[in-house]
């Protein structure tokens, strides 16, 4: 179980939390983007052997939707919100 | 007993408490401290176990958790099977037995698989067995397999507990460099746990005789736990195992004898800013010819048996070594009054500090025993030169032998850290750490005491940053050694894994067949895979593979170190999450009412206990749901809507808010009034369904169905937080602040009369999809008119604490007018008559708004709404839709939900299937809902439901509203 | 000639001492060019190159494997066979795959100790229940067996379930019966389809890991890169479950995947205990005893993308407690081992087997579950590589679905996270 750094609450055990998957691109304006930009962006999310940023819902908590960079191989958070200190 | 084999005095044993235990059915005694195997030892029993796949007769070789021969089966209150019998503790009434053998440990039956050995090698069973099928040997191959059987029973008394625990330093280990790293860390005030695998701190010192500081090293142990004790911000746990290692320095630390006499187990989830893998080293075997016969021991077992539990394992002893740490065990074996009648050692020189501690004793430097001789018990020992020639035969009943020792780096392996491997210590040494961690003491290569206690005092000190404390006198042995993967000139089964049977004869043959990696071989052999996990044999399997291989031990490399250390029992992993306090039921106040109507509960999604149908004396399921139906189609009913997702959206941004989230317009809602919609995921799916009432300019509040409001509930959030931050729109889930009763058939507008209300319930005043606050029976109440029933419907809201008194009143009010309460059956039933949409049944992923036939629901003046532009790719596509149809059995009878339809009926793909099939009060007859291709345009058709074993239902296609389609009734 | 394997040649062979067996597999020098390569030697990939050979006669074909064959996901996972799905897209596939493992053990003379012995649903909810029953119709059209069955004979076959009774939080309110599943022997699996390859004349090469995809200037494929070289081919499979988009993406291909792990855990080896699979839906939990006598256990996926191979406490602490509502008197049984394994689960959580963007590049990928999917998986990717036409049991399963939306959405909703 990992433990990740709400930027209200401090570390928090993932309990706590929902995943919410990995942050895409910004949605496309849907009246101009191609079909098939569209579907790409609909379907395909980054997968990388390394960092990913991905966001949690802090659920069991204060609510919060947050990012963090996390390394997929290892499971260690390389960057995350600040906390404001 | 035999007093033979028990020493007079010494060791940790309190032989003023004898204790009685069976063994197989015999009676015999041991003393409070003994753990099972120093009692048989103890008792002179040397049989005391057969093997997995020869059914060899076997023996106590370890002392600790790397015990790999000898298994037992505990009975009575204590049952649990595959116990080593060496981690057993000796308590009054123990009653074990050996497992697999049949029907006897000195008689087994299996012990015929010895003399066919010969034709089962490693992965003999890849080969055979085929004809005429595996099912024919699989049920005896299983019943010889499995080791123990299971307990059949849960403890009858006690409970498993697990707890958090948060630690600046978790020390695996309570050893000299565990303790040492423990008193180090915690005299600089941080927090520390130790948590020790033993039931006693010391470690290695339990069991060997040496001095720190100049008196008895267990003098040192007693003060530092003392110290420990005295600090409060240091736990430290004996009996405990830290078996798991998991990411971001999360571990896991079972107790198995923690202090409340209730718990069983109890397991602790550690979060540790820093950990010390301090957890010793265990010695390996060697390899030679019947080196699994009984009396064949580990050497550093038969000290601990002698030092520790004053027991001598054997009268005439030969020590087999090739290393120094085995001088020590034949000193004290010499001292305990045991002939050693030799020391064979493999090394062509033995350093004068070792040869000095064994005055007397005849070391035959350069020699190997090539083989073990005795059937049931260890009668002599070969012993022949390193390159060959004729053997000398020492007749003795134990040898104890020492391949050297092997870090216990499984916890630091778990962790992701890396090996190297050493070749002055010949063995796997921790690397490069991936977590927080280090590894100090003997687990980290410091063999030695001193040197083991410096490295615990080292490890804690690059954390606190302090200077690591000074380090007394502790005289030890150097270590030294020269690797024997395994005696070549060796005669008969030479083991490798005694728990499964694994000859280096298995190794070859798995290489020559062409499993040459260290994973293929492991698996091909099952080499290392038993309930040990090869703790003993491992490192000699990697060397015999190296040997044959001409490689590197580095590059053979070992398998993956896979958690737990040792076994766990599942209830230490569940603790007390059962049942409800694993999974609470959701409840409405008016659960108890419902109970006390006799209403069959169970759960309908989302954790929510409901209602199913309120069922009297000899109805069943259809008479009373057709009975709840019939009040509500034509007379009144009522039910509790309580469980629906409820939100309260505020803000100046909500009306666009909800125009993205809806599927059609909500912002053009005039206050006061409600609109159905549906929600999309951007994918184009349906995600839910629900209504959206405006209370005012900024005020709204939304309804989900039960089982998405949670998801709903995250959706929405994610969207406002990440998507439109800057929107003014506040969402309070208010599922629980309003609960419900929902009066709804032809007479509910009188029922609600009866009930007393200031508000006007006139048609005219109160129409469809709007709402009034006011009273309802003298209660604040919010009435809504929706309706999921296509009846008049009164929807009064109240506040939770005026749930069962609103109820009350409307049962009251309701009885002159034939008032029933109505579960989800019926308004299952209900729902299908009016053709309305329920998710799980209609919209199963596949289907959009179009094949639904609500078209009417996708705004096409919106510019963008989630999910539109999606739609519209998907059907641009070629594929055909299913789409919204009613069925009607054709003959009448019911059609099982799910049922497929099939073009003519006929064996082939499916073109749909039926989503729901009821009996319908107003029809009297079985009335559908189903998905079929193109079904808008097949209205009047016939199409066939194809049942298992081919049975072929006619059915024809309607609109999907069976009763009134104009919803005159409902507006009413 | 490869050396047959029964009772009798053991026999001849153990008087020999065993010295005579030959290797079940060469290790032959690695070429600088084949007609086919096959990326991973795990179940898909070999048996994939197996059914290439067996089936199309393509023999000049190198399997790749950066570690060693059969270490993948065929050496983690929970062997499970079987067929209940849902969508006709799915279910003839999975029946195909089945019948062909009931097969195996014959067909490539190596005990694959194939145990039809049946897998039990325990249905605890009746939205559950419904779910399965949707599923028994369609099933029976492409002859896959389910029928229901009621509490008393779950319990009556299954003695040590002995939790989920009537106060029971989720009660056991009945059963589905699935005659055609069965478990194996996965390292047998792997092994015999090597051996099988290496007798017609297709080479594995293991510790060879393919570090770039190497394209030609007419955009085809033209190979591979490896620290062993340049290894070149005009078509190349993929079958890397959980690494699929690593390797795409060398040559810029952006695919609709996402790597998860996925755990599982054994218990200690105990006499028989449970002869037949149990999965528990609505527990969320499945187990079987292997004819060792583990008890192999699996729950769910863990959150979040993951190569790290491991096993989520919370996951686990979810899967046990699960288990132990039913079968209590598993509380003293002692958990063994555990393991996790990656795998890569596409949009829609369907499997994926086409031709890329890139010519002559395939891939086979989104397979969870895909022990079950291995010998169906492997000769409609041979079909595909040998006719560059999709094999008629995976033409639902292109990427070009993506490109319409039409999903394949065997679960009933939308993919999980």
């Amino acid at each position: 179980m990992m433990q990740i750094p709400c930027p209200f609450c401090g570390p928090r055990n993932e309990s706590e939390f929902s995943f919410g998957g990995p942050v895409k691109p910004p949605r496309p304006d849907p009246l101009t983007v191609s079909d098939e930009d569209w579907t790409a962006w609909l379907t395909q999310v980054p997968n990388p052997l390394g960092p990913v940023q991905e966001q949690w819902w802090h659920v069991r908590g204060c609510g919060t939707w947050l990012s963090i960079w996390r390394d997929t191989r290892t499971h260690e958070i390389v960057e995350a919100p600040d906390d404001g200190r | 007993m035999t007093a033979g084999n028990r020493l007079a005095t010494g060791g940790r044993i309190d032989r003023s408490r004898p204790l009685n235990f069976t063994f197989n059915g015999k009676p015999y005694t041991g003393f409070q401290g003994d753990t099972l195997a120093s009692a048989l030892l103890a008792n002179g029993v040397r049989l005391t176990a057969r093997s997995f796949k020869y059914h060899r007769p076997r023996g106590i070789v370890g002392a600790g958790v790397e015990e790999p021969a000898t298994l037992v089966e505990l009975m009575g209150a204590d049952a649990s099977g595959n116990r080593p019998a060496t981690t057993v503790p000796l308590t009054e009434g123990l009653a074990a037995k050996a497992v697999n053998c049949w029907p006897s440990l000195e008689f087994d039956v299996g012990a015929v698989n010895q003399l066919a050995s010969r034709f089962i090698p490693a992965g003999f069973y890849y080969k055979t067995f085929k004809w005429p099928n595996w099912h024919l040997y699989e049920r005896p191959i299983r019943k010889a397999a499995g080791l123990a059987a299971a307990p059949s029973e849960p403890p009858a008394t006690g409970h498993y507990e697990t707890r958090y625990g948060h630690c600046d330093v978790l020390i695996a280990g309570a050893g000299p460099a565990g303790l040492m790293a423990a008193l180090t860390a915690a005299r600089a005030g941080l927090r520390v746990m130790i948590a020790d695998e033993g039931c006693e701190a010391g470690g290695s010192l339990l069991s060997r005789r040496l001095t720190i500081g100049g008196a008895d090293a267990m003098n040192w142990v007693a003060q530092a736990v003392a110290e420990l004790a005295a600090l409060p911000n240091v736990t430290h746990l004996q009996n405990a195992t830290v078996w798991g290692y998991r990411e971001h320095n999360y571990l896991m630390v079972t107790e198995r004898a923690p202090a409340n006499p209730s718990l069983l187990e109890r397991t602790w989830r550690m979060r540790a800013g820093h950990v010390i893998t301090a957890t010793g080293a265990i010695e390996r075997g060697l390899v030679f010819g019947n080196n699994d016969r009984p009396g064949v021991m580990l050497a550093s077992a038969v000290q601990t048996y002698v030092n520790r539990y004053g027991v001598t394992p054997g009268k005439r002893a030969v020590i087999f070594t090739n290393n120094t740490s085995a001088y020590a065990v034949a000193a004290n074996l010499a001292a305990a009054g045991v002939e050693v009648r030799a020391i064979v050692d493999s090394r062509d020189s033995v350093p004068d500090d070792a040869r000095a501690m064994v005055p007397g004793i005849e070391i035959m430097a350069g020699k190997l025993v090539t083989e073990a001789q005795g059937a049931r018990q260890l009668r002599g020992v070969a012993v022949a030169a390193k390159t060959g020639g004729s053997a000398r035969i020492i007749s003795c009943d134990l040898l104890a032998m020492s391949g050297g020792w092997n870090p216990t780096v499984h916890l630091w392996s778990q962790s992701r850290s890396t090996l190297r491997y050493d070749e002055p210590l010949a063995t796997f040494l921790p690397d490069t750490p991936a977590q927080a961690v280090s590894a100090a003491g003997a687990a980290n290569g410091a063999l030695t005491l001193q040197d083991a206690l410096r490295s615990g005092a080292e490890a804690a000190a690059q954390i606190t940053g302090a200077q690591s404390p000074e380090i007394p006198d502790a005289p030890d042995l150097l270590y030294d050694i020269e690797p024997l993967w395994r005696v070549e000139t060796t005669k008969g089964r030479a083991f490798l894994d005694l728990q499964n049977d694994v000859t280096v004869d298995d190794i070859h043959l798995a290489l020559r067949e062409g499993y040459s990696n260290v994973e293929h071989v492991k698996r091909y052999t099952t080499g290392g895979m038993g309930f040990d996990q090869g703790k003993t044999g491992n490192i000699n399997i990697i060397g015999t593979v190296a040997l044959a291989q001409g490689l590197a031990m580095e590059q053979v490399g070992t398998t993956t170190f896979r958690a737990p250390y040792t076994p766990v029992s599942f209830g230490a992993i569940g603790g007390l999450r059962e049942e409800t306090v694993a999974l609470p039921y959701r409840h409405t106040p008016i659960t108890d009412w419902n109970l006390a109507q006799g209403a069959f509960m169970y759960e309908a999604g989302a954790r929510w206990r409901r209602p199913g149908y309120f069922p009297r004396a000899g109805e069943g399921l259809q008479e009373a749901t057709n009975r709840e139906c019939r009040a509500v189609r034509f007379g009144v009913g009522v039910y509790d809507g309580s469980p629906l997702g409820t939100f309260e959206l505020k803000g100046r941004d909500v009306g666009r808010f909800l125009d993205y989230l809806y599927s059609n317009v909500m912002s053009s809602l005039k206050p006061g009034h409600g609109r159905y919609g549906l929600m999309l995921s951007d994918d184009g799916l349906i995600m839910d369904d629900g209504v959206c009432f405006r209370l005012d300019e900024h005020r709204w509040i939304i309804s989900t169905s039960t089982g998405h409001a949670d998801a709903i509930n995250g959706y929405m959030e994610e969207m406002l937080q990440t998507r439109f931050p800057g929107w003014n729109v506040f969402i309070t889930t208010v599922t629980s602040q309003w609960n419900n009763a929902t009066i709804c058939g032809p007479k509910a507008r009188e029922v609600m009369a009866a009930l007393g209300t200031d508000i006007d319930l006139s048609p005219e005043s109160f129409p469809f999809m709007s709402y009034r606050d006011g009273t309802v029976a003298g209660l604040p109440a919010r009435v809504v008119r929706v309706s999921f029933t296509g009846e008049l419907s009164f929807e009064v809201n109240v506040a939770p604490r005026h749930m069962r008194d609103l109820w009350a009143k409307v049962m009251e009010a309701g009885q002159p007018f034939g008032i029933l309460p109505v579960g989800s059956e019926a308004s299952h039933v209900l729902r299908v008559e009016k053709g309305f949409l329920s998710l799980g049944h209609e919209v199963d992923g596949t289907v959009d708004a179009y094949d639904l036939g609500m078209g009417w629901a996708m705004s096409k003046k919106k510019p963008d709404y989630l999910g539109k532009r999606a739609v519209q790719i998907r059907r641009e596509g070629a594929a055909p839709r299913r789409e919204l149809v009613g069925v009607i059995p054709e003959p009448d009878r019911q059609i099982p939900e799910g049922a497929p339809l099939t073009p003519g009926g006929r064996k082939e793909r499916t073109e749909g299937f039926v989503t729901a099939c009821v009996w319908s009060v107003v029809h009297e007859k079985w009335v559908g809902l189903a998905l079929l291709e193109d079904g808008h345009a097949r209205h009047g058709e016939t199409a066939h439901v194809r049942l298992k074993g081919g049975e072929v239902i006619p059915v024809r296609v309607t609109a999907p509203c069976h009763y009134d389609p104009d919803g005159e009734k409902l507006r009413s | 000639m490869t050396q047959r394997y029964s009772a009798l040649s053991l026999l001849r062979h153990g008087i020999n001492r065993h010295t005579t067996w030959a290797p079940a597999w060469r290790s032959p020098p690695l070429k600088d060019s084949y007609d086919v390569i096959v990326i991973g030697a795990g179940g898909h990939g070999l048996a994939t190159a197996y059914y290439l050979a067996k089936e199309h006669g393509l023999t000049n074909v190198a399997v790749l494997e950066r570690g060693w064959l059969g270490g993948g996901n065929i050496a983690r996972n929970t062997i499970t066979i079987r067929s209940n799905y849902m969508r006709d897209a799915s279910i003839p596939f999975y029946v195909k795959s089945v019948a062909l493992y009931e097969a195996m053990t014959r067909e490539l003379n190596f005990n694959m100790m194939h145990s039809k012995r049946s897998m039990i649903d325990v249905i605890q909810n009746y939205p559950m229940m419904r779910d399965r029953r949707r599923r028994q119709h369609i099933m029976d059209i492409y002859g896959s067996t389910y029928e229901q069955i009621s509490e008393v004979e779950v319990r009556r076959r299954i003695p040590a379930l002995t939790g989920g009774g009537p106060d029971a939080r989720l009660p056991v309110v009945g059963g589905y019966v699935h005659t055609d599943a069965a478990i194996n022997r996965h390292d047998a699996v792997a092994w015999g389809y090597a051996r099988a390859i290496d007798s017609m004349g297709g080479e594995i090469h293991q510790q060879t890991p393919v570090t770039q995809l190497l394209r030609g200037a007419d955009g085809r494929i033209e190979g591979v890169d490896t620290p062993r070289g340049v290894i070149r081919a005009p078509k190349v499979a993929v079958a890397v479950s959980g690494h699929t988009t690593t390797l795409t993406e060398t040559v810029g291909l952006k695919l609709p995947l996402r790597t998860m792990n996925l755990t599982a855990f054994v218990s200690e080896p105990v006499k028989p205990l449970v002869d037949v699979i149990v999965n528990c839906p609505d527990a969320g939990f499945y187990l079987s005893q292997s004819d060792k006598g583990s008890l192999v256990i699996g729950g769910a996926p863990d959150p979040g993308q993951s190569f790290r191979r491991d096993i989520k406490q919370t996951v686990f602490e979810d899967t046990v407690s699960a288990m132990l509502s039913l079968f209590p008197s598993f509380k003293k049984l002692k958990f063994l081992r555990q393991w996790g394994g990656h795998l890569d689960i596409a949009h829609d959580a369907s499997p994926i087997q086409d031709e890329t963007d890139v010519p002559g590049l395939f891939v086979t990928a989104g397979w969870w579950g895909g022990y079950k999917a291995i010998p169906a998986g492997g000769l409609t990717l041979a079909h595909l590589v040998a006719t560059g036409r999709p094999h008629p049991l995976m033409e639902s399963f292109t990427i070009n679905r993506f490109r319409h939306l039409d999903y394949v959405m065997e679960t009933g909703t939308t993919t999980a996270r």
